[in-house]
């Protein structure tokens, strides 16, 4: 008996539906509108229409990475793809698994400059894991089950599938599986098992010690954070996280260092100098971790574990690299570490930790309060202390506030915490929000923002308001793209070009204008009302929180120093930065 | 640890999926991330798996050429990536047209120089010759600089292509 046949624009709804997706960000337009005809007749998938379709990818990335699963966004060819690409890119950074589906041209129309076509595989192969343009209907489901393969598997990743409107028409029967074995692409997740004993051993004998974890342990899953957890209790050694690890190893515990790297704490960072052995789970050595590479972290032996072979020895050369996955090379580790009944040298160990206390004694993240003005860092403690013990779900802009936020708002579980980490987008947090938000309904979810950053989205509030989305969006209202601002300051012999945001909008009066709640605190003795008001009020809210325009962030370790080299909030002129340092981004 | 500088220079195969925009994925790689390419050569190898062999010769520091097969390697339609500088003994042949034009004696020591480089004269006319000439790369460049004051008029290069030695496959 035949399948029954279906258009192009069913099977992607059937192929969806197949891979589990209920809920998918998007934008109309007409290189699609066959497949959301397909979408009007059908209840399975939720369809979440944004305002932009920048707006619908990081949406897509904020539910991705609040839930481990893939994001699924549809936008429409030409301008509807362009407008996707800084998302891509954003999610091709920090390896987050999107498919995106974009509508193109008609197939014979494709390369005749028809309108609202753009060689969207072409633009987009720079900015994907990988893509594929479909050139008929019974290539579809075949390439829409091998695309949330692509994005999910290995290091994870955004993928393209781009479909002309005619094939979205043409009819076939639609045979393929969900679960298939790649031709080619098939990473591996078992780390080579002689490496690992190597790293146990040097681990086992390690004086100085130092866990440096990262976004790779949220992506294996939570298993790998339960599977780190263990190991870093069982040796009893300190830990430290990247600005895109944070929650796999809790906030909380006593062997928690802080973040590292370019705003990171000085015991994080001194500790990363001074350590004999380094153990990378994870993470990508980036420069923002590193500082100046020749001296990044001198001494120490280096062990890497990543799923990825193009990350290890890519920037700083390591001495055992380890590729595999996360939870399965921690899961190898503790059991060789049990089997052999390893012991940590207790003595040297404590002498570490009496180092490591002096350093953490310098409380480097402290910041002076006073009645007149709200500090910064000051607005995120109280958010912090006033939300604990809630299911609380933090996405972050760009910029200074986006560091006070990764020092002062601890988290003890993982993918409670979303924010553009490689590529840095501005108008990242309000849509991540509204892709958590749909995730978790009940949660807590907030946008830490600055008043410039969220500008660049803000239409998306829009969808919060449509949706009944309760997202939180917390400004830290400096009046300046603060960022910006501090590094003019130390670099640039304090010259503020363009950096001051002028003209800003009320935004309490922008929040009623969607149809939100906005609410605005400019003392300190206004604060935690404030917040509890943001709390309580049920849909979106919008916080101005005026603070302290001039604050700079700190600790700070300038471009092109070490990390024994940092400046200090408490000693801003205790380091300068080199004429080599000022090339550095 | 101290880093290597020294630049070398690196055959490397890389065995594909030949689906379309293959190519352009692998040369997106090598001027994205400011790799040298100095000679690249596909084809299709396996009709009936739908194989395509790319020939890359490159150069770099030993972490940079790490690099280049670690980003080849995770491309998703790349069944395999060889290093043949390192992980055999290969041959490299390339094949060169060499268009020679001129009269009398330059004509005659072309022809002679020709015959010691064991390259085909495969068409001629009263004042030119196109000489076939195949080897490894430095042999044709080498005979390339001696038609040079010989009248050499056009060059068209193959670019590299390479096998391991041995019996086994890639
Ligand atoms: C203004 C600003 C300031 C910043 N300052 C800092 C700072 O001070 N400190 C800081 O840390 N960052 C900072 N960042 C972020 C920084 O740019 C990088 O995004 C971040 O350091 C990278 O984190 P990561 O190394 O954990 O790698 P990620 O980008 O999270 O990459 C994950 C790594 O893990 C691997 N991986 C993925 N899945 C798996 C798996 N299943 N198993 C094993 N491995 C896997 C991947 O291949 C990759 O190598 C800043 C960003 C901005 C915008
Ligand atoms: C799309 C985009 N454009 C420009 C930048 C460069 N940039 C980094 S931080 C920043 C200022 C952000 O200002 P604001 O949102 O007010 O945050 P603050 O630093 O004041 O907390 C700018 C312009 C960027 N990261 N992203
Ligand atoms: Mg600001």
């Amino acid at each position: 008996m035949a399948a029954q046949e279906l258009t192009g624009a069913e099977i992607v709804i059937k192929a969806l539906v197949d891979q589990g997706v209920d809920t998918i960000f998007g934008y109309p337009g007409g290189a699609v509108l066959p497949i959301y005809d397909a979408l009007f007749q059908q209840n399975k998938i939720r369809h979440i229409l944004v305002r932009h379709e920048q707006g619908a990818v990081h949406a897509a990335e904020g539910y991705a990475r609040s839930t481990g699963k893939p994001g699924v966004v549809l936008v429409t060819s030409g301008p509807g793809a362009t407008n996707a690409i800084t998302g891509l890119t954003d999610a091709l950074m920090d390896s987050i698994p999107i498919v995106c589906l974009t509508g193109q041209v008609a197939t014979h129309l494709i390369g005749s400059d028809a309108f609202q076509e753009a060689d969207t595989v072409g633009i987009t192969r720079h900015c994907t894991k990988h893509n594929w343009l479909v050139r008929s209907a019974p290539e579809l489901a075949r390439v829409m089950h091998e695309a949330f393969y692509v994005a999910t598997h290995g290091r994870p990743g955004p993928v393209v599938i781009d479909i002309p409107k005619d094939v979205q028409f043409e009819k076939t029967e639609y045979t393929a599986s969900p679960h298939i074995t790649h031709r080619t692409y098939r990473p591996r997740l078992k780390g080579d098992i002689e490496k690992i004993r190597e790293a146990v051993d040097l681990i086992a004998n390690a004086k100085k010690p130092m866990f440096y974890t990262g976004g790779g342990v949220i992506n294996s899953g939570t298993v790998a954070s339960q599977l780190l957890r263990e190991l870093v209790r069982l040796t009893g050694y300190p830990i430290t996280s990247t600005l895109m690890g944070l929650g796999a190893y809790p906030a909380s515990d006593k062997q928690w260092l802080g973040m590292l790297g370019m705003h990171g704490t000085y015991e994080a960072n001194n500790a990363m100098h001074d350590c004999d052995v380094l153990i990378n789970i994870g993470a990508r050595f980036d420069d923002r971790v590193t500082g100046r590479l020749e001296a990044f972290s001198p001494h120490s032996k280096k062990i890497h574990v990543d799923i990825d072979a193009s990350s290890i020895n890519k920037n700083v050369r390591v001495d055992v690299g380890i590729i595999g996955d996360c939870a399965h090379v921690l899961e190898d580790m503790l059991r060789i570490w049990k089997s052999k009944a390893r012991r940590p040298d207790k003595a040297a160990l404590a002498d570490w930790w009496k180092q490591i206390d002096i350093w953490r004694d310098r409380k480097s993240l402290s910041y002076k309060t006073n009645d007149d003005i709200i500090k910064p860092q000051q607005a995120i403690q109280r958010l912090y202390e006033m939300t604990k013990g809630r299911e609380v779900y933090v996405t972050t802009e760009v910029g200074q506030h986006q560091m006070w936020a990764a020092q002062h708002f601890h988290f003890d579980e993982p993918n409670r915490w979303m924010t553009s980490g490689g590529l840095g987008t501005m108008g990242y947090g309000m849509p991540a929000a509204i892709g958590a938000q749909i995730a978790h309904p009940d949660a807590l979810v907030i946008d830490i923002a600055g008043e410039a950053s969220i500008l660049m989205n803000m239409q998306e509030l829009s969808t919060a308001v449509q949706f009944m989305l309760p997202v939180k969006i917390f400004i830290l209202n400096n009046e300046y793209m603060g960022m910006v601002r501090q590094w003019q300051q130390l670099l640039h012999g304090g010259r503020y070009s363009h950096s001051y945001s002028d003209s800003l909008p009320d935004f309490v009066k922008l929040a009623e204008a969607y149809g939100a709640t906005g609410i605005r605190a400019e003392k300190p003795s206004e604060l935690d009302a404030a917040i509890k008001k943001m709390i309580e009020t049920p849909g979106p809210v919008m916080f101005d929180c005026r603070v302290d325009q001039l604050e700079n962030c700190y600790p700070m370790i300038p471009s092109g120093a070490a990390h024994n080299e940092m400046i200090l909030g408490d000693d801003p002129d205790g380091a300068s930065v080199s004429e080599e340092g000022k090339m550095l981004v | 640890m101290k880093k290597d500088e020294t630049i070398e220079r690196h055959t490397i195969s890389v065995l594909v999926d030949n689906e379309a925009g293959v190519l352009a994925r692998v040369i997106g790689l090598f001027s994205g991330r400011g790799y040298n390419i100095e000679s690249l050569t596909v084809a299709e190898v396996d009709q009936a798996e739908h194989t395509s062999r790319i020939t890359v010769v490159t150069s770099g520091t030993p972490m940079v050429i790490e690099q280049i097969k670690a980003q080849l390697d995770r491309l998703v339609p790349v069944h395999r990536v060889m290093d043949l500088t390192v992980e055999a003994k290969a041959v490299e042949r390339e094949m060169a047209l060499v268009k020679v034009a001129g009269t009398g004696e330059k004509r005659v020591e072309a022809l002679r120089l020709s015959d010691a480089f064991r390259a085909r004269v495969i068409d001629t006319t009263h004042s030119s010759f196109i000489f076939e000439v195949t080897g490894a790369p430095d042999k044709i460049d080498a005979f390339i600089g001696l038609m040079r004051p010989l009248g050499l008029v056009d060059v068209s290069r193959t670019g590299v292509v390479a096998i391991a030695r041995g019996p086994e496959a890639m």
